[in-house]
């Protein structure tokens, strides 16, 4: 297992070295001067210079990409022009509220699709299987904007449960999570069904039941462990729906994390932060990637990760 | 093969309701989307106004019908324009094989480990906001799983017996391709982008929310969904009328898209 870490940190070199080139190519590549972005369309052109000179951008691309490379590994993503403050710092303040929402999100994903999966892929074809599958395609196409505001108006103005916006306690945490998660939620549990409702045909399912197991004795002893790997791999994949997700959510419930930092630093047109937003969004995506890679062989033994 | 089908129907019903409206609708509707009257200042649904005013007492009907609009052109247009360029990169990256094949798709998996709706923002808030920045913005997202499937599809499909047949009996590489290659990855590529369609809407909705997709004053659902956010408790019209439909065109292209598949026996 510590040489499958070691190889999987090693492999993440790269990707992680591929997702900074990205993030450095948008910002210096594509048409349009943040410069110019950033002072106005009527800037003096001397001024421009000056801040070109000041964030280093008059030096050949080629330097700005090794100094870029250099600052990265050490921890420096630079100053934040609207902040003047290190980006580094900024971001790491804001960071835990983001994780929290992400990691709430999940919780109630996991915590809804299972029942919902596990209920409909043990019946396929029954009442409940329908059900299920139903909540699960209205799940899937409620976006975040839409819903948000939805849960807003009926659980904190209507009915005056929960708060509006804002980050707190765990009441605070309810309303965003739930926006977050249930596309989730209703994703994996449509896998969740489909996969159990596989595994359930197989021999060795009717080889449990013949031992005297009972139907959901059998399922979950036996069904569910074979029925997670799609799930697995499918939660993974959804970790980048659930980081940008945080995105549109943190602006629907003015929740101090790094997607409202990102848009706000879009609108400050303040470069620095938006490329340390944006960096730290995609490397945590790769990093998730990465743990769900380990998750897959801690529940399917079969699964060996390159040559061993 | 319909009636065992009911979400074929159900999509398609739904997706024939939404394109007449983006098509016939700002033709039907006479209000002006942009006038504004502040005597009309968030009243409710009622004749004359069946969907109220916003805040600066602009027609939502108008504002709803020349959003449709927007949101299918939008989302058509990225989505072929993914699709054109996910084909063509796909498919020649599966034809060449080898080294360009390695180089095309080690491009793929750069851009894959970027959450796609990070891509999209990031451009965008770049290139500024305004439509056609958006529709670029949006296919630097969407062309990605194209490419995949197309070179997946073109490298199984040229393993199979028919084609191997067709090789055998002399087709060139060209006929292969028109005859043989491209009917089987019709299917496929319908589903997906079926599926594609309803993503865009919601993504573009989501820009144009966060203020970097359609340019104001001009009617988007997303950002008439972010205007009417704070007026929640007085006028949550101006929040659920455009919310339910975005909800409900994405529920019509996933029905449509699930229905598709189960026509032409392919999920991806």
């Amino acid at each position: 297992m510590t040489s499958l870490l070691l190889r999987r940190l090693a492999a993440l070199i790269p990707v992680a070295l591929g997702v900074a080139t990205l993030t450095f190519a948008m910002i210096h590549l594509v048409p349009g001067d943040p410069v110019v972005a950033m002072l106005g369309e009527n800037a003096q052109p001397a001024d421009i210079a000056g801040m070109r000179h000041e964030l280093g951008l008059d030096r050949p691309l080629w330097r700005q990409y090794l100094t870029f490379l250099a600052r990265l590994a050490s921890g420096d993503l630079g100053e934040s022009i609207s902040m003047h403050e290190p980006v580094a710092r900024v971001i790491t303040q804001r960071y835990p509220a983001t994780l929290e929402l992400a990691g709430a999100g999940l919780v109630v994903a996991i915590l809804v699709a299972f029942p919902l999966g596990i209920v409909a892929g043990a019946n396929p074809g029954g009442a409940a299987d329908l059900g299920a599958m139903g909540f699960a395609i209205l799940g899937i196409s409620v976006p975040h904007i839409c819903l948000g505001p939805l849960l807003m108006i009926v659980f904190s103005l209507i009915l005056g449960w929960l708060p509006l916006t804002g980050r707190g306690g765990l009441y605070h945490l309810i309303l965003p999570a739930v926006t977050l998660g249930t596309a989730i939620a209703a994703i994996v549990a449509r896998m969740l069904r489909q996969s159990l409702a596989q595994v359930i045909a197989a021999d060795y399912m009717r080889t449990a039941r013949g031992k005297g197991l009972s139907r959901m004795g059998a399922i979950v002893r036996h069904g569910l462990r074979n029925a997670l790997t799609p799930v697995i791999t499918l939660l993974g994949l959804e970790a980048g729906a659930l980081l940008t997700g945080s995105i549109v959510t943190e602006m629907i419930f003015a929740w101090p994390g790094l997607g409202r930092l990102l848009i706000s630093a879009i609108g400050n047109r303040d470069y620095p932060l938006v490329e340390g937003c944006v960096l730290t969004f995609s490397l945590s995506y790769v990093v998730i990637n990465m743990i769900t890679d380990f998750v897959y062989s801690a529940a399917d033994p079969r699964i060996r990760i390159g040559p061993q | 093969m319909i009636r065992r089908n009911p979400s074929l129907l159900a999509g398609a019903g739904i997706v024939a309701l939404i394109l007449i409206v983006a098509l016939v609708g700002p033709l039907a509707v006479r209000a002006d989307p942009l006038a504004i009257d502040l005597s009309r200042s968030l009243a409710p649904p009622g004749p004359g106004h069946w969907l109220g005013c916003d805040s600066l007492g602009r027609d939502m009907l108008a504002r709803m019908v020349w959003g449709a609009r927007l949101s299918v052109a939008v989302s058509i247009s990225v989505v072929s324009f993914s699709l054109i360029a996910g084909s063509l990169i796909g498919g020649t990256a599966a034809l060449a094989g080898g080294r360009v094949d390695g180089l095309v798709m080690r491009a793929v998996d750069i851009v894959l480990a970027f959450p796609g709706f990070l891509l999209a923002i990031a451009l965008a808030a770049i290139l500024g906001p305004g439509l056609v920045d958006l529709v670029l913005a949006l296919t630097a997202m969407g062309w990605t799983g194209y490419a995949r499937l197309v070179r997946g599809q073109v490298l199984s499909l040229r393993e199979r017996e028919y084609v191997q047949a067709a090789r055998a009996l002399g087709a060139g590489e060209r006929r292969l391709l028109w005859r043989h290659l491209l009917p089987g990855l019709a299917g496929p590529l319908l589903v997906q982008a079926t599926f594609g369609i309803g993503g865009i809407i919601v993504a573009e909705a989501a820009l144009s929310f966060l203020g970097l997709g359609a340019r104001p004053p001009a009617p988007s659902w997303g950002n008439m969904l972010e205007a009417g956010r704070q007026f929640l408790l007085v006028a949550p019209h101006l929040t659920t009328v455009p919310g339910a439909a975005i909800g409900l065109s994405v529920l019509g292209f996933n029905l449509l898209g699930d229905g598709l598949a189960q026509a032409v026996g392919h999920r991806d």
